[in-house]
């Protein structure tokens, strides 16, 4: 435990013939995403304020709540909910309004829920309120995806000009695929798609991307040191290579998030969870999209007119 | 590779207690006032407080700026003798239309407004357009570059006039900033409640002092006659005539402040005014004795009384059935100044306090497991290797704080989030290196070679991966807002740092360990 290690995640010296389920990884991940994009239109996502408008508001008593107090509270006051529902805990309880039809109104409206609730329930406490006007809801949205897209043409940029252009459409295209699967995780479990959805897409993205230069880092090295190796060997070689390093990154960053999603409270876990999910897509999707996408893209130019390599390392030239 | 200089050594080393140093504040008070004692910033989800979104009324900007239009209009055809059948505001257009009666005189009504166009925006560009389509029809529109720079003249003043009502209120710290074109962002600290804040934000708290027409009597479906308007009652329902034209603008008060009547103890707030205010205030006091005075706000009539004598002194008193909170509403309102345009608020969150330290809390938990977890793990399956990473680990933490304090950033919940998912991202980089000195010394290479190969490869590879994920929190940090922006600092933060330890540090604890120990295979 001080000195040596006590285990390896996979043996040394793998020979995976990763590249014969190329199909298979293709057309399973195809599914997958189709789906994915059939779940997103229906039942489509749970959107949360951020992005639908709205109010919502966190709402704790002393004891477990009173769900008919606060509903004949809603009542007596005009104030049509969208649902009052328990949140984490039983003395917890959320209340969504719907958006109001004017700025003005949203006010208005928390206004009222407000003074109702502090004058029927004694020891209620609003501990959050949420509301978001329309033309934010929608600039909010506008945001995210302008984040998004600008992240996938800067990484496509990026692995461009470091490696060839093959890599780079393969990298973005899994990327699109791995972003459409987590948006079907999230229309599949029903968690609600906010800001901070946004933040945990993109970073599966950044983590993803990162998990691709890593194996993309190896076929290019190996492009390099077996010059007649077929393509498709020298990527089941690349990632065999890398297979310890691509499974202890992501058990570390799997097992450091895990107690986010299990003790991160309501507002976090769910962020957590996409996160979980995304690593395992991510880098799954390194072995068996990102690099079978290389191996269609580059198995003719790849080999042929050899990539442009820079000066050869003093190591590489060393090699027997 | 594996050398380094003492210079590069101490170098290092002092970086990282220079770090250390720096994020000391995070967990001391600070000893003196005199030193620089920056913090982490706990931003309000974690602290509890206000977030309001306002948006300002461009709308009514326009429509301010082409009323004022309208006048100015008036004035300069009136010597020419130029009379007209339409003259109307047309605000989605940003326009004024002008049909005269005479189209035979279109050219002397365009060469008497000619002077109203000002070229005081960028590149001496006229601020509005006036052009003829027809005989006899005239129309001035705005130009969108005159138009923007009013709007954001508008926020600017806006904002200071938001900063001190929101001052006078007595909260601590507060934030208000602009974003976009039209937007301010006012951040309260410790405010679980921030109606009153969004009652005095908003009023646009415009107060005018004019005669009250009794000529006219304000009924309901009467026209009322030119250069009145029926303004309802503060009070008590009821509308009044109230002459259009402003005798006193309350631009022209200098201070205001709640107190009582002597006779009556009701609450009343006493104003001054500035000298060009007393002396318009006491003239038109002085010829309409007897008459009645009407004191609009925000086009409410808060008081109408009886002018028993001329009011020289440049001093007054509102009553107006007030309450101790309204009368010092008002004063602060008065103080402050009004704002030029109504502020509406698009979106506000607001966080208890109590809802706060439970997400510091449960943050602190997950960050603690989450710590542990990689801990055991690196030390696990990469023994003497993984603890050089744990080490770089707590470097890295420590780095990533001194940073946030120097820069005095805003810790989010979800960038603790961000700091967890930086720890599983920072062994990346020592796993990357580990991994390559294994395979290196596996092919047959002694020690210092594999270590020197190891470092050297994997550093390509660590930089080309971190990049790219480093430019995507960018664009998340230009593009999120809130806590999402709080996310993407300390990311890029953390890989930055996680970049040095794992390149830096790790490197300089392996070459002092070989040289040390000088062994015969590496334990990796």
């Amino acid at each position: 435990m001080f000195i040596k290690p006590r285990m390896r995640l996979a043996p040394d010296n793998t020979n995976f013939k990763f590249m014969n389920g190329r199909f298979a990884g293709l057309i399973v991940s195809a599914i997958l995403s189709t789906a994915s994009v059939i779940l997103f239109f229906t039942p489509g996502l749970n959107l949360g304020i951020d992005f639908s408008g709205g109010i919502v508001m966190e709402v704790r008593s002393e004891g477990p709540a009173d769900f008919a107090k606060i509903r004949a509270a809603l009542t007596e006051e005009h104030v049509p909910d969208q649902g009052v529902q328990r949140f984490g805990d039983d003395s917890t309880v959320l209340i969504r309004l719907p958006t109001q039809p004017t700025e003005a109104g949203t006010e208005i409206a928390v206004g009222k829920v407000r003074a109702a609730l502090e004058k029927s329930i004694t020891g209620v406490k609003i501990v959050r309120v949420d509301a978001v006007g329309a033309s934010v809801s929608s600039e909010l949205f506008r945001n995210g995806l302008y984040a998004l897209g600008i992240s996938l043409l800067m990484i496509l940029a990026y692995i461009w000009f470091r490696f060839e252009w093959q890599f780079a459409v393969g990298a973005v295209v899994t990327l699109i695929l791995d972003v459409t699967k987590a948006i079907g995780f999230l229309a599949l479990t029903r968690i609600e798609f906010d800001l901070v959805m946004v933040a945990a897409i993109l970073t599966i993205l950044g983590y993803s991307t990162n998990d691709k230069v890593v194996v993309y880092d190896r076929v290019r090295e190996n492009l390099r040191k077996y010059k007649t190796m077929p393509l498709r060997d020298l990527i089941d070689l690349s990632i065999n290579e890398t297979l310890n390093r691509t499974l202890g990154t992501s058990a570390t960053v799997f097992l450091a998030s895990l107690p986010l999603a299990l003790f991160g409270g309501t507002s976090i876990s769910g962020f957590a969870w996409v996160m979980l999910f995304g690593i395992v897509v991510g880098t799954s999707s390194s072995i068996f999209i990102a690099a079978p996408i290389l191996l269609l893209l580059g198995e003719k130019r790849l080999r042929r007119d050899t990539v442009a390599i820079e000066a050869p390392e003093p190591g590489a030239a060393r090699q027997p | 590779m594996m050398y380094f200089s003492r210079l590069k050594a101490a170098a290092i080393l002092g970086v990282c207690l220079l770090g250390l140093l720096v994020s000391l504040p995070n967990v001391l008070p600070a000893p003196a006032s005199w030193m620089p004692w920056r913090t982490v910033h706990l931003g309000l989800d974690l602290k509890g407080g206000s977030y309001l979104l306002m948006e300002v009324d461009m709308k009514a900007v326009i429509k301010e700026r082409l009323d004022g239009l309208l006048d100015a209009v008036r004035q300069a055809l009136r010597p020419g003798g130029i009379f007209y059948q339409t003259l109307e505001a047309q605000p989605d257009q940003d326009r004024i239309l002008l049909r005269l009666r005479d189209p035979t005189k279109t050219d002397a009504a365009m060469a008497a407004l000619a002077p109203l166009v000002q070229r005081d925006g960028p590149n001496n560009a006229p601020d509005m357009d006036i052009a003829t389509s027809e005989p006899g029809t005239i129309t001035l529109t705005l130009s969108q570059v005159a138009l923007n720079a009013r709007a954001a003249g508008a926020v600017q003043q806006s904002i200071e006039i938001v900063r001190r009502r929101i001052d006078e209120t007595g909260v601590v710290d507060p934030q208000i900033t602009r974003q976009g074109d039209s937007r301010i962002v006012v951040q309260l600290p410790g405010i679980e409640d921030p109606n009153r804040i969004k009652e005095l934000l908003g009023k646009t708290a415009h107060m005018t002092f004019r005669l009250v027409d009794e000529t006219a009597s304000a009924t309901p479906g009467v026209q009322p006659p030119p250069g009145v308007e029926f303004l309802p009652m503060q009070e008590g329902g009821g509308k009044i005539a109230v002459r259009k034209r402003v005798d006193v603008d309350g631009a022209d008060l200098t201070d205001a402040r709640a107190g009582t009547n002597g006779q009556t103890g009701e609450w009343v707030v006493n104003f001054k005014f500035n000298s060009n205010g007393s002396r318009r205030f006491a003239d038109i006091t002085r010829a309409n004795v007897g008459h009645r005075f009407a004191v609009v706000l925000d086009d409410k009539v808060i008081t109408a009384p009886v002018i028993r004598e001329p009011i020289t002194g440049g001093s007054g008193q509102i009553s107006g059935s007030f309450t101790a909170a309204s009368a010092n509403d008002l004063a602060v309102l008065l103080r402050a100044g009004a704002l030029p345009a109504p502020l509406t608020v698009v979106e506000e969150r607001t966080i208890g306090p109590e809802l706060g330290a439970d997400s510091i809390r449960a943050g602190a938990i997950s960050l603690l497991a989450g710590f542990l977890v990689v801990i055991a793990f690196m030390a696990f399956f990469y023994g003497l290797f993984g603890w050089f990473a744990n080490l770089c680990l707590v470097v890295n933490l420590i780095l990533m704080l001194a940073l946030m304090s120097l820069l005095e950033a805003t810790l989010t919940l979800p960038g603790m989030a961000g700091i967890l998912l930086t720890l599983g991202m920072a062994v990346d980089a020592n796993i990357l290196i580990n991994e390559r000195i294994r395979e290196e010394q596996r092919r047959g290479r002694p020690p210092l070679a594999a270590l020197e190969h190891g470092f050297q490869r994997a550093y390509s590879t660590i930089f080309d991966s971190n990049a790219a994920t480093f430019l995507s929190h960018v664009m998340l940090f230009v593009f999120g807002s809130g806590p999402v922006k709080g996310f993407a600092v300390t990311i890029t933060i953390g890989i930055a740092t996680s970049m040095f330890t794992a390149w830096m540090l790790t490197r300089l604890l392996v070459a002092r360990w070989y040289v040390a120990v000088r062994p015969r295979l590496l334990p990796v």
